[in-house]
């Protein structure tokens, strides 16, 4: 009887906390969300290529992302432009000088003029090719994913 | 003589598994045919596969100009893989094939209203939500 007892109890708590777990993990991380929503379509381009006006800037215009809707609902949207901003490049860097960071940052890491310098002559039109658009980091960076891009 | 229940295998597997399935099926909240029939009670007629098959495959207007149908990105072949405008493979649309796609109720809802505006500016109708996921949980 203490047996059959046990078990009953164990199936309870069995069902219960699932429930109990889904209740307390129901919203990932920043972080987490971070990698889930922007990888969905491209790379989650590290926080440390933009600055934080950029940042803000992208979150708020995503029913407009680059000619696609990336549009995200507001719990999703305030979490990850939190992260974002919070990891972001430094606003004074020179990469950024030539930019009127309050009314016009920059929107693209492509158009960065370093980003430019290092790809301009060096890749082939077939990598390019191959890669299907500059913003295909890991077509070329086999480490673009961990954040890491000194590898050409 | 008083019958006593003795925890038999079954009952084993039906404690494990009241473990296992909702950890599991946290994902994997829905199905297509469960999708469908939602769509179809709201738009008052059944998906039709025929009607989903011609709307993926339409060049549509309305929509942003980089993004005129279904198939920029998922090709006209929803078996085999697509690719992003960013150059980023999409796993193909088609649950045979996938069966992952049009599991997850919250992915359904995120994505129709995002490639139904860039694709026709507009949301899609719950009619042409039935008959595209008729037409792709078919092939």
């Amino acid at each position: 009887m203490y047996r059959l007892m046990a078990l009953v109890a164990f199936a309870a708590i069995s069902f219960l906390s699932p429930a109990l777990v889904s209740a307390q993990d129901a919203t990932p991380s920043p972080e987490a969300q971070f990698t889930e929503e922007c990888s969905a379509c491209h790379l989650a381009y590290p926080a440390f290529f933009l600055p934080k006006e950029s940042w803000s800037a992208i979150m708020n215009t995503l029913p407009d992302h680059f000619g696609e809707d990336a549009s995200l609902d507001d719990g999703a949207l305030k979490a990850i432009e939190g992260y974002l901003v919070k990891h972001a490049a430094r606003s004074n860097r020179r990469a950024f000088r030539k930019y009127d960071l309050e009314t016009a940052p920059p929107l693209r890491i492509t158009e960065l003029g370093w980003f430019t310098h290092e790809h301009d002559h060096e890749v082939s039109r077939s990598a390019k090719k191959r890669a299907g658009s500059m913003s295909n980091c890991a077509a070329c960076h086999r480490g673009a994913e961990r954040g890491y891009f000194d590898d050409d | 003589m008083k019958p006593t229940l003795k925890p038999t295998l079954l009952f084993n597997l039906l404690i494990a598994g009241a473990f296992i399935v909702p950890m599991a099926s946290q994902a994997q909240d829905t199905s297509p045919a469960a999708l469908i029939e939602t769509f179809s009670l709201e738009a008052g007629r059944a998906g039709d596969a025929t009607a989903g098959q011609a709307f993926f495959l339409a060049t549509h207007s309305g929509g942003k100009p980089d993004t005129p149908s279904c198939t920029t990105c998922h090709t006209m072949d929803p078996t085999k893989n697509g690719q992003a405008r960013t150059g980023k493979v999409i796993e193909p649309m088609a649950s045979s094939v996938n069966p992952a796609r049009f599991t997850d109720s919250g992915k359904i809802t995120k994505w129709f209203r995002r490639n139904c505006n860039s694709v026709l500016g507009r949301e899609c109708t719950p009619g042409e939500k039935a008959d595209v996921l008729a037409w792709l949980s078919s092939l």
